[in-house]
């Protein structure tokens, strides 16, 4: 069954819940006007942290469409999953055709639960002060928060799918990582159509306090609209976000025989560990410079056919010159000559979800032939001399798309996306 | 999976370490499965006095610190020092030098369930009891799922494709598939497994919300799979890590093969209310196809085992349709660890494995009377001698996670 086969794998369907937006349209047109959706912390009382901004979406769940029993048993990030894989399925245009044996389920996410893990903690151990905790307060919940695979279960419930379902949870590349898989999946044949993409909800004092302790997240607290500053020279960290995106992948012939409308091919993906340090980058870039050679190769693109960049660019010092080295020790002089572009600056950065997220970014990028900017990015950093579509969106010839990402535990990941499958 | 004759495509098992509530080391955990040893014991991490539940299979008696480099022990949670020990006994066990490989041609792909639960449980203590400044330098990566896929490749220097996987109890299994495309894919040799620990008060709590764990007391009887009077199973920590290779690997290093993965499938039940049967069956006919093998040609399953009747059942009569009534040996050898989460079904492999090694079938401990209409010929008393070429290892993970993997013995 397994084996060489010619299959290709292609986008036909997407649902996006980003910050400052709701939907691909409200999407697109937030990244397109180059509008920062990164506001003072709203979820809870920010002040005793030290990064005090994040990206939050501004989501009503029942207005969704989700019910209350959903709402209850799900934790937030389930919910934005779930409600965008119905938004990808409806926009696929799929219907009942589909063999649920042959369809699968690739969900990314970095911490899963961790806003609902918070809020039971603090229930169950009186606010911190209690080590053991009484079964009085046990909720049938408890286990899946614990252990998450409840949120692809949750999204093959709401799709239909009875094929391979999985978490794949590699840190802040999930959400690559989980459309590479769930192509990978089609094109050897385990399935035809997989649901694929991440989710993260992880605007919560544990994790903010997480950053804190690391210096990871930005402390331009006093100008939150400006605090995401991917490749400017006054960039201090990143700026936490939520966000999930879905895309119904499917095997090219058949979404061509049913006259699919295609958004994309994914022509290509590859990953490499840097197996350096858990959260350090080296300054050379070898190991993602790699994973984007692997990619374009497996895509059969020569690096200067790539149109664009949609870079991780989380905006922390080391990630922002660690990527600008991989970039052109991968494509060298076409480096310079190609526009990057950071939606961190816009989204902020939602961890799991934000590698899926960003394919939603390059994808619209070519239905409206335009590169999204960086936002904030005003003054110069010697170490970061590529062109990276300061401040305003630009019209562009967009074909294929190369996108990265960079996790902690070393994760490397590139992908290819092309417009039109010749 | 389906290999042409002379074995090129296969992928093949060559170290395995195993880190079990009833034995460090594959030796140790094998030699105590035969020997129908238990690693269950009463939970003595923190007062339990008041938990309707109270048995666990733990690892004890290994000191993280001989076995770890002290700089590793500050930053890791209970579970990713198993791992990081399971995958260092590993590849001695399959004699790797990691000079002599590429590093891009060494992967890492674990499975991942309850993360570093205790090490974040500590840390929310901290902040929730002393404040934000109190957070460790470590809690950013601790904790997350990829964790052990992290620690384990940077301790090793491999820069291959690595991933994480969560499936509950699947998971293990579904790594494995992993590593198997990623072989099919090119890399030489994968890194591979599950461990898991939520040992701490939280975590039991969270184990206990499961509402599976058996509440009887005795360690004897509380986690009996397909017995008439089953009544739960008992959660347990540890697991394995198997070194994975394409068989030209193998052979370039002129290594011991424990076996191969023959052939391997994932599925997922259909959505509760529309009813039907649980995609199980149809994981193992895929499994079957892959492996290029009949039913009438699997010598032993190793079962998921859920431990309650329910499920237990439906399990049963899924064997009984596949294999005919009493038709294969059926065994669950986790009956003497308890269900150890992403680490269950790679720890059965490693049981598969040695059963096919020595021709012989660890019993199911526990089980004194399976119903007569479960059909199930299921291995109990004494181990069982048997000449064993094809094994079949079935995991089920929570909501309708369904893996299952043939592993096959090799002409050495």
């Amino acid at each position: 069954m397994r084996g060489t086969m010619n299959r290709r794998v292609v986008i036909t369907g997407m649902g996006v819940r980003a910050p400052g937006s709701l939907g691909k349209g409200a999407f697109w047109e937030l990244l397109a006007a180059g509008r920062t959706a990164t506001r003072r912390i709203t979820f809870f009382d920010p002040s005793p942290y030290r990064s005090q901004v994040a990206a939050e979406i501004d989501f009503d769940a029942s207005a969704e469409g989700l019910s209350p029993r959903e709402i209850r048993r799900m934790d937030r990030a389930t919910q934005l999953a779930v409600v965008c894989a119905r938004d990808a399925m409806a926009d696929s245009g799929l219907g009942e055709t589909v063999d649920p044996h042959r369809m699968g389920v690739s969900l990314g996410s970095a911490i899963a639960a961790s806003t609902s893990l918070e809020r039971e903690y603090l229930v169950l151990s009186d606010s911190g002060k209690r080590w053991t905790m009484s079964t009085d307060q046990l909720t049938p919940q408890m286990f899946d928060y614990m252990v998450p695979s409840i949120m692809p279960a949750e999204v093959a419930w709401a799709v239909g799918a009875e094929g391979p379902v999985v978490l794949m949870s590699a840190g802040c590349t999930s959400g690559m990582d989980s459309v590479g898989h769930g192509a990978a999946v089609i094109r050897e044949g385990s399935a035809d159509v997989v649901v694929a993409g991440a989710t993260d909800a992880p605007i919560t004092p544990i994790v903010v306090a997480s950053f804190d302790a690391i210096k990871a997240t930005t402390t331009y607290n006093d100008t939150p609209g400006a605090a995401s500053r991917p490749f400017d020279g006054t960039r201090n960290g990143f700026v936490l976000a939520e966000g999930a995106t879905m895309f119904v992948l499917e095997e090219l012939s058949a979404a061509r025989r049913r006259g699919a409308r295609i958004y994309a091919e994914v022509a290509g993906f590859a990953n490499r560990c840097n197996a350096y340090h858990m959260t350090g980058l080296k300054v050379d870039g070898r190991e993602m410079a790699e994973a984007i050679r692997a990619a374009l190769d497996q895509a059969k693109v020569n690096t200067d056919a790539v149109d664009y960049i949609n870079a991780h660019g989380s905006g922390t010092k080391q990630n922002d010159r660690h990527e600008t080295a991989a970039f052109k020790r991968s494509l060298g002089e076409h480096a310079y000559r190609t526009p990057v572009s950071s939606i961190k600056s816009m989204v902020g950065h939602s961890l799991g979800a934000i590698g899926s997220v960003e394919i939603a970014a390059c994808v619209l990028a070519m239905e409206n032939q335009a590169v999204p900017p960086t936002a904030n990015l005003h003054s110069a950093d010697p170490e970061c001399d590529l062109d990276y579509v300061p401040v305003q969106a630009r019209e562009h010839k967009v074909d294929t798309v190369l996108s990265v990402g960079s996790g902690f535990g070393g994760f490397q990941s590139a992908m290819v996306l092309t417009r039109e499958p010749a | 999976m389906s290999s042409s004759s002379n074995g090129s495509g296969t992928t093949v098992i060559t170290g395995l370490g195993v880190v079990a509530p009833n034995g460090l080391g594959l030796k140790e955990f094998w030699t105590a499965t035969l020997a129908r040893r238990s690693g269950i014991t009463e939970l003595d991490r923190f007062d339990t006095s008041d938990y309707p539940a109270r048995l666990a299979g733990l690892v004890r008696d290994l000191d993280s610190a001989e076995h770890l480099p002290g700089r590793l022990l500050p930053q890791t949670d209970v579970s990713t020092r198993l791992a990081l020990i399971a995958a260092q006994w590993a590849l001695e066990d399959a004699e790797v030098d990691t000079a002599e490989l590429a590093d891009y041609d060494m992967s890492v792909v674990t499975a991942n369930a309850s993360g570093g639960f205790e090490f974040a449980h500590r840390e929310f203590q901290k902040l929730w009891a002393q404040g934000p400044e109190h957070i460790s330098v470590y809690e950013s990566f601790a904790w997350f799922y990829a964790v052990n896929t992290g620690q384990i490749s940077i301790r090793h220097g491999m820069r291959g494709p690595g991933s994480a996987l969560v499936a509950e109890q699947a998971g293990g299994l579904y790594a494995l598939g992993q590593a198997a495309r990623t072989i099919r894919n090119g890399v030489s040799l994968v890194v591979c497994g599950g461990v898991d620990s939520a040992f701490d008060p939280w975590g039991w709590l969270s184990h206990l919300a499961s509402g599976g764990v058996s509440v009887d007391p005795d360690p004897a009887t509380a986690y009996r799979p397909f017995d008439v009077h089953a009544t739960g199973y008992i959660p347990g920590e540890g697991g394995a890590i198997c070194i994975m290779e394409s068989a030209e690997s193998a052979r370039a290093r002129g290594v011991r093969v424990y076996g191969e993965l023959a052939g391997y499938a994932a599925t997922f039940d259909p959505h509760p209310d529309k009813g039907g049967p649980s995609g199980l069956r149809r994981a193992v006919e895929l499994a079957l196809v892959d492996a290029g093998i009949e039913a009438g040609d699997v010598d032993v399953v190793f079962a998921d085992a859920a431990g309650l009747p329910k499920l237990d059942r439906a399990e049963a009569l899924t064997l009984r349709e596949l294999f005919g009534v009493r038709g294969v040996p059926v065994t669950a050898p986790k009956a003497l660890t308890g269900r150890l989460l992403s680490g269950g079904g790679v720890l059965d492999v490693a049981a598969a494995l040695m059963t096919i090694q020595e021709g012989v079938i660890p019993p199911t401990v526990g089980t004194v009377t399976v119903p007569d209409d479960y059909d199930i010929d299921l291995v109990v008393g004494e181990a069982r001698p048997t000449v064993v070429r094809n094994a079949l290892v079935l995991a089920r993970g929570r909501w309708g996670f369904n893996a299952a993997v043939v592993i096959r013995g090799v002409d050495n």
